[in-house]
Protein backbone atom coordinates (compact mmCIF):
# COMPACT_ATOMS: atom_id res chain seq x y z
CA UNK A 1 0.00 0.00 0.00
CA UNK A 2 1.42 3.30 -0.83
CA UNK A 3 1.90 5.51 1.99
CA UNK A 4 0.19 8.89 2.22
CA UNK A 5 2.88 11.73 2.80
CA UNK A 6 1.74 15.03 4.31
CA UNK A 7 2.86 18.58 4.29
CA UNK A 8 3.75 20.36 6.94
CA UNK A 9 1.40 23.13 7.37
CA UNK A 10 -1.02 25.40 9.63
CA UNK A 11 -3.49 23.07 9.18
CA UNK A 12 -2.11 19.90 9.55
CA UNK A 13 -0.86 21.19 12.32
CA UNK A 14 -4.68 21.79 13.69
CA UNK A 15 -5.78 18.72 12.21
CA UNK A 16 -3.60 17.03 14.70
CA UNK A 17 -4.13 19.11 17.19
CA UNK A 18 -7.53 18.27 17.22
CA UNK A 19 -7.51 14.54 16.68
CA UNK A 20 -4.76 13.34 18.54
CA UNK A 21 -3.36 11.59 15.45
CA UNK A 22 0.71 10.67 15.46
CA UNK A 23 2.72 12.20 13.17
CA UNK A 24 3.91 10.07 10.35
CA UNK A 25 8.25 9.40 10.25
CA UNK A 26 9.57 12.04 8.80
CA UNK A 27 11.33 9.41 6.40
CA UNK A 28 11.48 6.18 5.93
CA UNK A 29 13.56 2.76 6.10
CA UNK A 30 13.98 0.41 3.38
CA UNK A 31 16.29 -3.02 2.45
CA UNK A 32 19.25 -2.45 0.94
CA UNK A 33 18.78 -2.81 -3.02
CA UNK A 34 21.03 -4.91 -4.86
CA UNK A 35 22.64 -1.95 -7.31
CA UNK A 36 21.89 1.60 -7.09
CA UNK A 37 22.49 4.25 -9.34
CA UNK A 38 24.35 6.58 -7.41
CA UNK A 39 25.28 6.09 -3.73
CA UNK A 40 26.79 8.74 -1.12
CA UNK A 41 28.44 8.05 2.23
CA UNK A 42 27.79 9.91 4.68
CA UNK A 43 24.15 11.01 6.08
CA UNK A 44 25.54 14.61 6.86
CA UNK A 45 23.96 17.89 5.19
CA UNK A 46 26.42 17.51 2.44
CA UNK A 47 25.25 13.85 1.43
CA UNK A 48 21.69 14.59 1.73
CA UNK A 49 21.74 18.13 -0.19
CA UNK A 50 23.29 16.05 -3.08
CA UNK A 51 20.81 13.20 -2.85
CA UNK A 52 18.01 15.47 -2.55
CA UNK A 53 19.14 18.05 -5.79
CA UNK A 54 19.80 14.85 -7.61
CA UNK A 55 16.17 13.68 -7.00
CA UNK A 56 14.64 17.28 -7.52
CA UNK A 57 16.60 18.69 -10.18
CA UNK A 58 18.08 15.87 -12.48
CA UNK A 59 15.12 13.77 -11.94
CA UNK A 60 17.90 11.05 -10.81
CA UNK A 61 15.74 9.24 -7.86
CA UNK A 62 17.65 5.83 -7.87
CA UNK A 63 19.96 6.67 -5.09
CA UNK A 64 20.94 5.73 -1.65
CA UNK A 65 22.76 7.48 0.89
CA UNK A 66 24.62 5.25 3.38
CA UNK A 67 25.67 6.82 7.00
CA UNK A 68 27.77 4.25 9.54
CA UNK A 69 25.53 6.19 12.61
CA UNK A 70 22.50 8.25 12.38
CA UNK A 71 21.75 11.08 10.12
CA UNK A 72 23.01 14.23 11.17
CA UNK A 73 25.42 12.18 13.66
CA UNK A 74 28.57 13.99 12.18
CA UNK A 75 29.93 17.36 12.09
CA UNK A 76 26.13 18.57 10.44
CA UNK A 77 24.47 18.03 14.25
CA UNK A 78 27.38 19.10 15.72
CA UNK A 79 27.84 22.44 14.50
CA UNK A 80 27.44 26.58 15.81
CA UNK A 81 24.89 26.79 12.62
CA UNK A 82 26.73 30.05 11.26
CA UNK A 83 26.24 31.12 7.73
CA UNK A 84 27.91 33.97 6.26
CA UNK A 85 29.40 34.68 2.53
CA UNK A 86 32.42 37.34 2.94
CA UNK A 87 35.30 34.87 2.52
CA UNK A 88 38.51 36.19 1.21
CA UNK A 89 39.06 34.94 -2.84
CA UNK A 90 36.55 35.59 -5.18
CA UNK A 91 35.85 32.25 -5.95
CA UNK A 92 34.89 31.24 -2.46
CA UNK A 93 32.85 34.26 -2.34
CA UNK A 94 30.99 33.30 -5.27
CA UNK A 95 29.95 30.18 -4.02
CA UNK A 96 29.34 31.08 -0.17
CA UNK A 97 26.91 33.69 -1.55
CA UNK A 98 25.05 30.83 -3.51
CA UNK A 99 24.40 28.88 -0.29
CA UNK A 100 23.41 31.65 1.31
CA UNK A 101 20.88 32.27 -1.54
CA UNK A 102 19.71 28.95 -1.24
CA UNK A 103 19.09 28.52 2.08
CA UNK A 104 16.96 31.65 2.18
CA UNK A 105 14.27 29.80 0.20
CA UNK A 106 14.97 26.40 1.92
CA UNK A 107 12.40 26.35 4.51
CA UNK A 108 10.10 27.06 1.52
CA UNK A 109 11.89 24.66 -0.91
CA UNK A 110 11.88 21.78 1.78
CA UNK A 111 8.74 22.26 3.69
CA UNK A 112 10.38 22.54 6.92
CA UNK A 113 11.21 25.30 9.15
CA UNK A 114 15.05 26.01 9.52
CA UNK A 115 15.33 28.73 11.07
CA UNK A 116 17.10 30.66 9.19
CA UNK A 117 17.65 33.98 10.94
CA UNK A 118 19.69 36.45 8.78
CA UNK A 119 21.15 38.81 11.42
CA UNK A 120 24.26 39.78 10.51
CA UNK A 121 27.85 38.96 11.13
CA UNK A 122 30.93 40.74 13.03
CA UNK A 123 34.24 39.54 12.81
CA UNK A 124 36.10 41.76 15.39
CA UNK A 125 39.92 43.75 14.83
CA UNK A 126 42.27 43.84 17.44
CA UNK A 127 45.13 45.12 15.34
CA UNK A 128 45.86 46.95 12.05
CA UNK A 129 46.61 44.13 10.78
CA UNK A 130 44.01 42.85 11.02
CA UNK A 131 41.63 45.67 9.93
CA UNK A 132 43.63 45.29 6.52
CA UNK A 133 42.62 41.85 5.93
CA UNK A 134 39.02 42.84 7.11
CA UNK A 135 38.97 45.55 4.09
CA UNK A 136 40.72 43.53 1.79
CA UNK A 137 37.32 41.42 2.27
CA UNK A 138 35.18 43.55 2.23
CA UNK A 139 36.26 44.79 -1.13
CA UNK A 140 36.57 41.32 -2.44
CA UNK A 141 33.14 40.69 -1.08
CA UNK A 142 31.95 43.87 -2.45
CA UNK A 143 33.34 43.23 -6.14
CA UNK A 144 30.84 40.33 -6.05
CA UNK A 145 27.80 42.20 -4.74
CA UNK A 146 28.32 40.67 -1.16
CA UNK A 147 26.90 43.19 1.38
CA UNK A 148 30.57 43.63 4.04
CA UNK A 149 31.98 46.73 5.10
CA UNK A 150 34.47 47.90 7.48
CA UNK A 151 32.95 49.61 10.69
CA UNK A 152 34.39 51.50 13.90
CA UNK A 153 34.55 50.38 17.44
CA UNK A 154 32.00 52.94 18.06
CA UNK A 155 29.59 50.92 15.77
CA UNK A 156 30.25 47.82 17.16
CA UNK A 157 29.45 48.97 20.40
CA UNK A 158 26.00 50.07 18.90
CA UNK A 159 25.71 46.59 17.53
CA UNK A 160 26.73 45.12 20.59
CA UNK A 161 26.09 46.74 23.56
CA UNK A 162 27.66 44.32 26.00
CA UNK A 163 30.86 44.19 24.54
CA UNK A 164 33.88 46.18 25.96
CA UNK A 165 35.26 48.47 23.07
CA UNK A 166 37.70 50.27 25.96
CA UNK A 167 41.50 50.55 25.70
CA UNK A 168 41.93 48.79 29.00
CA UNK A 169 41.00 45.48 26.58
CA UNK A 170 43.85 43.35 26.85
CA UNK A 171 43.12 43.09 23.15
CA UNK A 172 41.37 46.33 22.32
CA UNK A 173 38.70 45.92 19.55
CA UNK A 174 39.29 48.55 16.94
CA UNK A 175 36.82 48.13 14.73
CA UNK A 176 35.07 45.00 12.56
CA UNK A 177 34.08 43.31 9.58
CA UNK A 178 30.24 43.69 9.02
CA UNK A 179 28.37 41.14 7.02
CA UNK A 180 24.95 41.99 7.35
CA UNK A 181 23.63 38.80 4.88
CA UNK A 182 25.22 36.79 7.64
CA UNK A 183 23.16 34.40 10.33
CA UNK A 184 22.28 31.25 12.04
CA UNK A 185 20.56 28.62 11.14
CA UNK A 186 19.11 25.03 12.90
CA UNK A 187 21.12 22.72 11.95
CA UNK A 188 19.22 19.87 12.71
CA UNK A 189 16.53 21.26 10.91
CA UNK A 190 18.29 21.75 7.73
CA UNK A 191 19.67 17.63 7.86
CA UNK A 192 16.58 16.74 8.76
CA UNK A 193 14.81 18.88 5.81
CA UNK A 194 16.68 17.77 3.24
CA UNK A 195 16.27 14.10 4.63
CA UNK A 196 12.24 14.17 4.57
CA UNK A 197 12.44 16.22 1.12
CA UNK A 198 14.51 13.36 -0.54
CA UNK A 199 12.55 10.34 0.85
CA UNK A 200 9.41 11.92 -0.58
CA UNK A 201 11.07 11.96 -4.19
CA UNK A 202 12.21 8.25 -3.56
CA UNK A 203 15.79 8.76 -2.34
CA UNK A 204 16.63 5.49 0.22
CA UNK A 205 18.33 6.83 3.38
CA UNK A 206 19.81 3.86 5.07
CA UNK A 207 21.18 4.43 8.73
CA UNK A 208 23.66 2.08 10.63
CA UNK A 209 25.18 1.33 7.35
CA UNK A 210 28.93 1.09 7.63
CA UNK A 211 31.10 1.19 4.23
CA UNK A 212 33.45 -1.07 4.54
CA UNK A 213 34.95 -1.58 1.07
CA UNK A 214 35.00 0.16 -2.45
CA UNK A 215 34.88 -2.21 -5.14
CA UNK A 216 37.13 -0.95 -8.15
CA UNK A 217 38.01 -2.44 -11.73
CA UNK A 218 40.08 -1.21 -14.08
CA UNK A 219 40.57 2.27 -12.51
CA UNK A 220 36.10 2.59 -12.22
CA UNK A 221 34.35 2.63 -9.22
CA UNK A 222 31.75 -0.71 -9.64
CA UNK A 223 30.16 -0.59 -5.86
CA UNK A 224 30.80 -0.76 -2.07
CA UNK A 225 30.35 -3.62 0.55
CA UNK A 226 28.75 -1.99 3.91
CA UNK A 227 27.79 -3.96 7.08
CA UNK A 228 24.11 -4.98 5.94
CA UNK A 229 25.38 -6.30 2.28
CA UNK A 230 27.04 -5.25 -0.76
CA UNK A 231 25.83 -2.90 -3.56
CA UNK A 232 26.20 -2.11 -6.73
CA UNK A 233 26.78 1.48 -8.02
CA UNK A 234 28.77 2.52 -10.97
CA UNK A 235 28.84 6.48 -9.42
CA UNK A 236 29.78 6.62 -5.73
CA UNK A 237 30.51 9.90 -3.44
CA UNK A 238 32.90 10.08 -0.41
CA UNK A 239 30.63 12.96 1.76
CA UNK A 240 31.76 11.54 4.87
CA UNK A 241 33.75 14.96 6.36
CA UNK A 242 36.16 13.87 9.50
CA UNK A 243 36.39 10.41 8.04
CA UNK A 244 36.80 11.04 4.52
CA UNK A 245 40.48 10.05 4.10
CA UNK A 246 39.19 6.50 5.75
CA UNK A 247 36.95 6.23 2.97
CA UNK A 248 38.90 7.57 0.13
CA UNK A 249 42.21 4.98 1.34
CA UNK A 250 38.97 2.18 0.37
CA UNK A 251 39.41 3.13 -3.16
CA UNK A 252 42.79 3.93 -2.90
CA UNK A 253 42.72 7.68 -3.45
CA UNK A 254 44.86 9.90 -0.73
CA UNK A 255 43.52 12.61 -0.21
CA UNK A 256 45.02 16.05 1.25
CA UNK A 257 43.18 16.07 4.79
CA UNK A 258 43.44 16.16 8.35
CA UNK A 259 41.50 14.97 10.85
CA UNK A 260 40.88 17.44 13.70
CA UNK A 261 38.48 17.61 16.47
CA UNK A 262 36.58 21.28 16.88
CA UNK A 263 35.00 22.08 19.86
CA UNK A 264 31.69 24.20 20.85
CA UNK A 265 29.42 24.90 24.25
CA UNK A 266 26.13 26.42 24.60
CA UNK A 267 24.88 28.22 27.90
CA UNK A 268 21.42 28.39 30.05
CA UNK A 269 18.87 30.38 28.08
CA UNK A 270 18.67 33.91 29.19
CA UNK A 271 16.77 37.10 27.86
CA UNK A 272 17.88 38.17 23.97
CA UNK A 273 20.44 40.83 24.33
CA UNK A 274 22.45 39.73 21.10
CA UNK A 275 21.66 40.25 17.89
CA UNK A 276 24.30 39.30 15.84
CA UNK A 277 26.92 36.70 15.30
CA UNK A 278 30.23 38.30 17.15
CA UNK A 279 33.37 36.66 16.14
CA UNK A 280 37.52 37.19 17.51
CA UNK A 281 40.32 35.77 15.67
CA UNK A 282 42.95 37.17 17.71
CA UNK A 283 40.80 35.33 20.95
CA UNK A 284 39.87 32.39 18.49
CA UNK A 285 36.33 32.40 20.07
CA UNK A 286 32.88 33.74 18.60
CA UNK A 287 29.42 33.43 20.42
CA UNK A 288 25.61 33.61 19.05
CA UNK A 289 22.39 33.31 20.82
CA UNK A 290 20.04 30.96 19.68
CA UNK A 291 16.19 31.30 19.51
CA UNK A 292 15.92 29.80 22.80
CA UNK A 293 17.81 32.43 24.67
CA UNK A 294 21.41 30.41 24.55
CA UNK A 295 24.42 31.50 23.59
CA UNK A 296 26.61 28.94 21.52
CA UNK A 297 30.22 29.61 21.69
CA UNK A 298 32.56 27.82 19.53
CA UNK A 299 36.73 28.20 19.43
CA UNK A 300 39.61 27.30 16.91
CA UNK A 301 40.02 23.62 16.63
CA UNK A 302 42.26 21.38 19.34
CA UNK A 303 45.66 21.74 18.82
CA UNK A 304 46.78 18.02 17.37
CA UNK A 305 44.86 15.86 14.99
CA UNK A 306 42.52 13.31 16.34
CA UNK A 307 39.38 11.36 15.47
CA UNK A 308 38.14 11.40 19.26
CA UNK A 309 35.36 13.67 19.57
CA UNK A 310 35.80 14.15 23.71
CA UNK A 311 35.30 17.79 24.99
CA UNK A 312 38.49 18.95 27.04
CA UNK A 313 38.61 21.39 30.05
CA UNK A 314 41.67 23.18 28.48
CA UNK A 315 38.99 23.90 25.91
CA UNK A 316 36.37 25.15 28.63
CA UNK A 317 38.56 26.97 30.44
CA UNK A 318 40.56 29.11 27.47
CA UNK A 319 37.05 29.44 26.14
CA UNK A 320 35.87 30.87 29.03
CA UNK A 321 38.79 33.21 29.54
CA UNK A 322 38.64 34.66 25.85
CA UNK A 323 34.34 35.47 26.33
CA UNK A 324 34.72 37.28 29.60
CA UNK A 325 37.52 39.25 27.60
CA UNK A 326 34.92 40.62 25.40
CA UNK A 327 31.87 40.48 27.61
CA UNK A 328 32.88 41.03 30.96
CA UNK A 329 28.95 40.78 32.44
CA UNK A 330 28.83 37.38 30.94
CA UNK A 331 30.81 36.21 34.10
CA UNK A 332 27.67 34.70 36.12
CA UNK A 333 26.70 32.47 33.01
CA UNK A 334 26.63 28.89 33.22
CA UNK A 335 27.27 26.30 30.54
CA UNK A 336 25.05 23.52 30.17
CA UNK A 337 26.85 21.47 27.32
CA UNK A 338 29.95 20.84 25.70
CA UNK A 339 30.60 18.56 23.03
CA UNK A 340 33.15 18.08 19.74
CA UNK A 341 33.01 17.39 16.21
CA UNK A 342 35.41 15.90 13.46
CA UNK A 343 36.50 18.47 10.70
CA UNK A 344 38.47 17.65 7.86
CA UNK A 345 40.92 20.27 7.05
CA UNK A 346 42.78 20.77 3.93
CA UNK A 347 46.14 22.77 3.65
CA UNK A 348 44.40 25.87 1.61
CA UNK A 349 40.80 25.80 4.07
CA UNK A 350 39.05 25.21 0.71
CA UNK A 351 37.31 22.37 -0.07
CA UNK A 352 37.61 19.40 -2.41
CA UNK A 353 34.87 18.97 -4.78
CA UNK A 354 34.53 16.87 -8.12
CA UNK A 355 36.24 13.68 -9.56
CA UNK A 356 39.05 11.74 -8.41
CA UNK A 357 41.69 9.30 -10.64
CA UNK A 358 39.24 6.29 -10.25
CA UNK A 359 36.19 6.99 -12.35
CA UNK A 360 33.09 6.95 -10.86
CA UNK A 361 34.60 7.74 -7.33
CA UNK A 362 33.74 11.54 -6.48
CA UNK A 363 34.79 13.63 -3.92
CA UNK A 364 33.07 16.24 -1.54
CA UNK A 365 35.28 16.55 1.49
CA UNK A 366 37.58 18.81 3.08
CA UNK A 367 34.62 20.57 4.68
CA UNK A 368 37.09 22.01 7.82
CA UNK A 369 35.34 23.69 10.44
CA UNK A 370 33.33 25.73 7.91
CA UNK A 371 31.19 23.31 5.64
CA UNK A 372 27.84 23.50 7.55
CA UNK A 373 26.85 26.67 5.39
CA UNK A 374 28.23 25.21 2.09
CA UNK A 375 25.37 22.08 2.57
CA UNK A 376 23.19 23.96 0.13
CA UNK A 377 25.52 24.70 -2.82
CA UNK A 378 27.84 22.00 -2.67
CA UNK A 379 24.50 19.77 -2.94
CA UNK A 380 23.06 21.24 -5.57
CA UNK A 381 27.00 21.77 -7.41
CA UNK A 382 27.96 17.97 -6.80
CA UNK A 383 24.38 16.86 -8.22
CA UNK A 384 25.13 18.77 -11.34
CA UNK A 385 28.14 17.38 -11.54
CA UNK A 386 27.23 13.86 -11.26
CA UNK A 387 24.32 14.10 -13.62
CA UNK A 388 26.62 15.55 -16.41
CA UNK A 389 29.90 14.37 -15.47
CA UNK A 390 31.49 17.49 -15.22
CA UNK A 391 31.95 20.09 -12.94
CA UNK A 392 29.83 23.11 -13.08
CA UNK A 393 31.74 26.39 -13.47
CA UNK A 394 31.24 27.44 -9.94
CA UNK A 395 33.56 24.24 -8.40
CA UNK A 396 35.88 23.77 -10.90
CA UNK A 397 38.13 26.04 -9.06
CA UNK A 398 37.59 23.05 -5.85
CA UNK A 399 39.53 19.88 -7.37
CA UNK A 400 41.58 17.49 -6.14
CA UNK A 401 43.87 18.22 -9.06
CA UNK A 402 44.46 21.73 -7.65
CA UNK A 403 47.42 20.27 -5.07
CA UNK A 404 49.11 18.42 -8.25
CA UNK A 405 49.21 21.32 -9.99
CA UNK A 406 50.20 23.62 -6.89
CA UNK A 407 46.38 25.75 -7.46
CA UNK A 408 45.80 26.31 -3.46
CA UNK A 409 43.13 28.21 -2.67
CA UNK A 410 44.21 30.63 0.00
CA UNK A 411 41.06 30.95 2.07
CA UNK A 412 43.02 31.06 5.49
CA UNK A 413 42.50 34.60 6.36
CA UNK A 414 38.79 33.79 6.03
CA UNK A 415 38.26 30.53 7.81
CA UNK A 416 41.02 30.33 10.36
CA UNK A 417 38.84 30.79 13.17
CA UNK A 418 35.85 27.60 13.67
CA UNK A 419 33.22 27.98 11.65
CA UNK B 1 44.44 15.53 30.11
CA UNK B 2 47.40 13.93 27.72
CA UNK B 3 51.03 13.79 29.12
CA UNK B 4 53.33 13.67 26.10
CA UNK B 5 56.82 12.24 26.98
CA UNK B 6 59.81 14.61 25.96
CA UNK B 7 63.09 12.26 25.55
CA UNK B 8 64.69 15.35 27.44
CA UNK B 9 62.24 16.56 30.44
CA UNK B 10 60.60 13.40 30.99
CA UNK B 11 56.40 13.58 30.56
CA UNK B 12 54.58 16.66 30.79
CA UNK B 13 51.51 18.48 30.05
CA UNK B 14 50.73 18.76 26.26
CA UNK B 15 49.92 22.48 26.59
CA UNK B 16 53.32 22.73 26.73
CA UNK B 17 54.29 21.44 23.48
CA UNK B 18 53.41 22.22 19.81
CA UNK B 19 51.90 19.78 17.77
CA UNK B 20 54.13 19.43 14.05
CA UNK B 21 52.54 16.43 12.84
CA UNK B 22 53.11 13.31 10.35
CA UNK B 23 56.60 12.54 9.86
CA UNK B 24 57.75 11.17 6.31
CA UNK B 25 60.89 11.11 4.36
CA UNK B 26 61.29 14.73 3.04
CA UNK B 27 62.57 13.66 -0.66
CA UNK B 28 65.94 15.19 -1.93
CA UNK B 29 65.22 18.87 -3.48
CA UNK B 30 67.80 17.89 -6.46
CA UNK B 31 65.87 14.79 -7.43
CA UNK B 32 62.77 15.11 -6.29
CA UNK B 33 59.88 15.58 -9.24
CA UNK B 34 57.25 18.25 -9.12
CA UNK B 35 54.60 16.01 -8.11
CA UNK B 36 56.76 13.75 -5.28
CA UNK B 37 57.32 17.60 -3.81
CA UNK B 38 53.59 18.24 -3.68
CA UNK B 39 52.51 14.66 -2.29
CA UNK B 40 55.30 15.18 0.23
CA UNK B 41 54.02 19.11 1.36
CA UNK B 42 50.37 18.29 0.98
CA UNK B 43 49.28 14.28 1.32
CA UNK B 44 48.63 13.10 4.87
CA UNK B 45 48.01 9.47 6.27
CA UNK B 46 45.40 11.24 8.62
CA UNK B 47 45.25 7.32 9.84
CA UNK B 48 42.21 6.21 12.65
CA UNK B 49 45.08 4.16 14.72
CA UNK B 50 48.50 4.77 15.69
CA UNK B 51 50.54 7.09 13.99
CA UNK B 52 54.34 8.51 14.22
CA UNK B 53 54.19 12.30 14.59
CA UNK B 54 56.53 15.00 15.69
CA UNK B 55 56.05 17.29 18.73
CA UNK B 56 58.08 19.95 19.51
CA UNK B 57 58.54 20.89 23.60
CA UNK B 58 57.81 24.94 23.15
CA UNK B 59 57.71 25.98 26.37
CA UNK B 60 60.62 23.57 27.55
CA UNK B 61 63.67 22.35 26.35
CA UNK B 62 62.81 23.40 22.54
CA UNK B 63 63.50 19.85 21.49
CA UNK B 64 61.53 18.07 18.31
CA UNK B 65 61.47 14.42 18.56
CA UNK B 66 59.00 11.71 17.46
CA UNK B 67 55.88 10.00 19.85
CA UNK B 68 53.55 7.17 18.45
CA UNK B 69 50.39 8.69 19.69
CA UNK B 70 46.86 6.61 19.00
CA UNK B 71 44.52 9.32 17.09
CA UNK B 72 41.65 7.42 18.38
CA UNK B 73 42.47 6.63 22.20
CA UNK B 74 45.19 9.40 22.59
CA UNK B 75 47.30 6.26 23.79
CA UNK B 76 50.72 7.08 23.61
CA UNK B 77 54.25 5.34 23.28
CA UNK B 78 57.34 5.54 22.46
CA UNK B 79 57.96 4.99 18.65
CA UNK B 80 59.09 1.83 17.87
C1 LIG C 1 31.80 22.29 16.79
C2 LIG C 1 31.66 22.60 15.34
C3 LIG C 1 31.22 23.86 14.93
C4 LIG C 1 31.07 24.16 13.58
N1 LIG C 1 30.55 25.36 13.24
C5 LIG C 1 30.25 25.61 11.94
C6 LIG C 1 29.57 26.81 11.60
O1 LIG C 1 29.22 27.61 12.46
N2 LIG C 1 29.30 27.05 10.28
C7 LIG C 1 29.68 26.16 9.30
O2 LIG C 1 29.43 26.43 8.12
N3 LIG C 1 30.31 24.99 9.61
C8 LIG C 1 30.59 24.69 10.90
N4 LIG C 1 31.21 23.51 11.24
C9 LIG C 1 31.63 22.58 10.18
C10 LIG C 1 30.45 21.75 9.69
O3 LIG C 1 29.78 21.18 10.78
C11 LIG C 1 30.92 20.65 8.75
O4 LIG C 1 31.81 21.16 7.78
C12 LIG C 1 29.75 20.01 8.03
O5 LIG C 1 28.75 19.64 8.95
C13 LIG C 1 30.19 18.82 7.22
O6 LIG C 1 29.04 18.18 6.74
P1 LIG C 1 29.15 16.81 6.01
O7 LIG C 1 27.78 16.45 5.55
O8 LIG C 1 30.20 16.90 4.95
O9 LIG C 1 29.73 15.79 7.08
P2 LIG C 1 29.12 15.19 8.42
O10 LIG C 1 27.92 15.91 8.88
O11 LIG C 1 30.26 15.05 9.37
O12 LIG C 1 28.63 13.78 7.94
C14 LIG C 1 29.52 12.75 7.60
C15 LIG C 1 28.82 11.45 7.89
O13 LIG C 1 29.59 10.38 7.33
C16 LIG C 1 29.33 9.25 8.11
N5 LIG C 1 30.36 8.24 7.83
C17 LIG C 1 31.68 8.33 8.14
N6 LIG C 1 32.32 7.21 7.74
C18 LIG C 1 31.38 6.40 7.17
C19 LIG C 1 31.42 5.10 6.58
N7 LIG C 1 32.56 4.40 6.47
N8 LIG C 1 30.25 4.58 6.11
C20 LIG C 1 29.09 5.27 6.21
N9 LIG C 1 29.01 6.51 6.77
C21 LIG C 1 30.14 7.06 7.24
C22 LIG C 1 29.32 9.78 9.54
O14 LIG C 1 28.59 8.92 10.40
C23 LIG C 1 28.67 11.15 9.37
O15 LIG C 1 27.29 11.16 9.71
C24 LIG C 1 31.40 23.19 12.59
C25 LIG C 1 31.86 21.93 12.98
C26 LIG C 1 31.97 21.61 14.34
C27 LIG C 1 32.45 20.25 14.74
ZN1 LIG D 1 61.55 18.96 26.87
Amino acid sequence: MRERRSRYSGLALLRHGITGRPWQPAWRSHDLRPSYEVVIIGGGVHGLATAYYLARNHGITNVAVLDKGYLGGGGSGRNTAILRSNYLTPEGVAFYDRSLELYAGLAADLNFNVMFSRRGHLTLAHSDASLRTMRWRAEVNKASGVDSDVIDAHEVKRLVPRIDVTDEARYPILGALHHPPGGIVRHDAVVWGYARAADRLGVHLHQDTEVTGIDVAHGRVTGVRTTRGDIAAPVVLNATAGWSTLVADLAGVRLPVQTFPLQAAVTEPVQPFLSTVVVSGSLHVYVSQTARGELVFGASVDPFASYSTRGSLEFTEGLADHVLQLMPSLARLRLLRQWAGLCDMTPDFAPIMGHTEVEGFLVDVGWGTYGFKAGPVAGEAMADCIAHGRPPELIAPFGLERFARGRLLGEKGAAAVGH
Amino acid sequence: MMLIPCPNCGPRHAGEFAYVGETGARPDPATTTATEWRNYLYLRHNRADWTVERWYHRMGCRRYFLVERNTVTHEIRPPS
